[in-house]
């Protein structure tokens, strides 16, 4: 296994992968994130913890972990940490690294990303009708009984679109994102 | 003033009531929004768990499109999300270089071309505060929000991360929508929890880890005897308001909060109609609450038709055949 921090190691490719990054090495251990963190009970790990696991090349355990997933991204942590590290940010890195491994089979979250971004990419605008039908149809649907009245609520309200917008330029953004895909694959 | 405008998905829809109050009271005070033509998703914080790249170039064709109409210098956003992504990618273009590479590398493939710096991204309630200024407001009110005891929540996004050591407003312990809504006549009260987290996309995700952080902050405000929650965020208004029920079922409580935009509350102290400030959208009626300030209205019973017909077409799926 290469040092921590050095080339190739896992630390490194976490840092390359996060915008402002190289500050993670210089974690002081202090757990001011996990304290601030509002679904730190929920995660499996606080972020205290799995920087001191990354550091320490367990990458398996650290892309398995669900404290990504259960990162709200409220930038509690990364407004407190005293030495500025990007915490949010690196929580996105390790989202998707653990997407590009497959190594998230014990969350939700990953699907729902990928429903949403797939109306994104079809229309150009989110659609949260159709995101929220075809994510809770194919995510124990029985246990969603209360969403019934909520959708009802949300129709009568007249706050659900039940047609999506299409913008005009989808064909220029689906350029965009087809050549930035193209650009991350080589990263 | 005038400003490019970027209105984000939810305010097409979801958050009617806010884009409904927002072009009335930008309209009274003299706020000139010119919509970024064509704009996309901003890709919230979906686009980022998957692929960054494609996340910031999502991103940036909004700041391209807006950069280059009409001369426009300052983005303003009044969803939080919106508002912390489009800056954040403008930041984060201009101080690390690869990424603005290849985020233009990207956009190039579209033809379009961002230079980070090029605009200033702003949140509404900035622009009403500092800009419009609340002297200029507090002189316009008419029916001043006198009696109404209202807790000012901000959430995440709009506060937080600083960029550069600096936020238009303190990252934990904000105050200006308290200002805000001092000069409109409101007694604010005291709301501790007014910078927390409303557990975003969480009520899809796990939903018990989101309902307990709105239990906190709907409990935080009635220990306060808040008549209502005032909010600058699609998201928080969301999951505070339509959620409520179910947060309710969850923990055997009975919270009967109602939670509306701020600029709701400008509109209602400039003495707008509140069917025209989109004011009876919210799941937890307003009306009590707002009889405190003699506004009456007609509410919507739930169940009632919605206002447009429905679309008898198939619901679309992505990926669907002919869609791509």
């Amino acid at each position: 296994m290469p040092n921590p921090g050095s080339n190739g190691s896992f630390q490194h490719r976490v840092i390359e992968a996060t915008p402002g990054g190289e500050v993670l090495i210089t974690c002081l251990q202090c757990g001011t994130c996990g304290g601030s963190c509002p679904s730190g009970p929920d995660m499996d790990h606080t972020p205290r913890r799995l920087f001191a696991m990354i550091g320490a090349g367990m990458q398996d355990e650290v892309l398995r972990s669900n404290t990504p997933w259960y990162c709200v991204s409220c930038y509690y942590c990364m407004v407190r940490c005293p030495k500025e590290i990007p915490i949010t940010d690196i929580m996105y890195t390790l989202k998707n690294m653990a997407v590009k491994a497959k190594l998230y089979d014990d969350s939700d979250a990953p699907d729902w990303s990928k429903s949403f971004i797939g109306y994104v990419e079809s229309y150009g605008r989110s659609f949260e009708l159709g995101l929220a039908t075809r994510y809770h149809l194919t995510h124990k649907p029985l246990s969603k009984v209360g969403l019934g009245s909520f959708g009802l609520g949300m129709l009568s309200k007249d706050r659900l679109s039940l047609r999506p917008h299409r913008i005009k330029g989808i064909g220029q953004l689906r350029a965009i994102l087809g050549k930035a895909k193209e650009l991350e694959a080589v990263q | 003033m005038r400003y490019a405008y970027y209105p984000g998905c939810s305010l097409g829809r979801s958050a009617w009531p806010y884009d409904a109050s927002t072009r009335a009271v930008s309209e009274a005070l003299g706020l000139e929004l010119v919509e970024v033509d064509d704009w996309n998703c901003c890709g919230a914080s979906e686009y980022f768990s998957l692929n960054k790249t494609a996340a910031y170039a999502l991103v940036a064709r909004n700041l391209a499109l807006a950069a280059r109409q009409d001369g426009l210098k300052q983005l303003l956003a009044p969803c939080s999300m919106c508002y912390l992504n489009l800056r954040k990618t403008d930041h984060y273009m201009g101080k690390y270089p690869k990424l603005g590479k290849t985020t233009n590398a990207a956009l190039a493939a579209g033809g379009l071309n961002y230079t980070p710096g090029s605009l200033e991204v702003r949140h509404l309630l900035d622009a009403v505060v500092n800009d419009v200024g609340l002297e200029a407001i507090a002189a316009k009110v008419t029916q001043p929000l006198a009696g109404l005891r209202v807790a000012c929540y901000y959430g995440c996004l709009m506060v937080r991360p600083e960029f550069n050591g600096s936020s238009f407003d303190d990252p934990e312990y904000p105050i200006q929508l308290d200002r805000l809504m001092q000069a409109l006549g409101a007694e604010v009260v005291d709301f501790p929890l007014k910078a927390h987290c409303c557990g975003g996309h969480m009520t899809q995700i796990s939903a018990d880890t989101a309902f307990e952080l709105i239990r906190r902050l709907l409990h935080n405000a009635a220990e306060y005897q808040a008549d209502l929650i005032v909010t600058v965020c699609p998201m928080c208004q969301l999951n505070l308001d339509a959620y409520q029920p179910q947060v309710n079922r969850h923990f055997k409580t009975d919270y009967h909060i109602p939670v509306l935009y701020f600029t709701q509350m400008i509109g209602l102290a400039l003495g707008m109609a509140p069917e025209r400030l989109g004011v009876g959208g919210e799941f937890v009626s307003a009306a009590e609450a707002l009889a405190k300030i003699g506004e009456t209205f007609e509410v919507a019973p739930a169940g009632a038709p919605a206002r447009r017909k429905r679309d008898e077409k198939a619901l679309p799926m992505p990926g669907q055949k002919g869609e791509a």
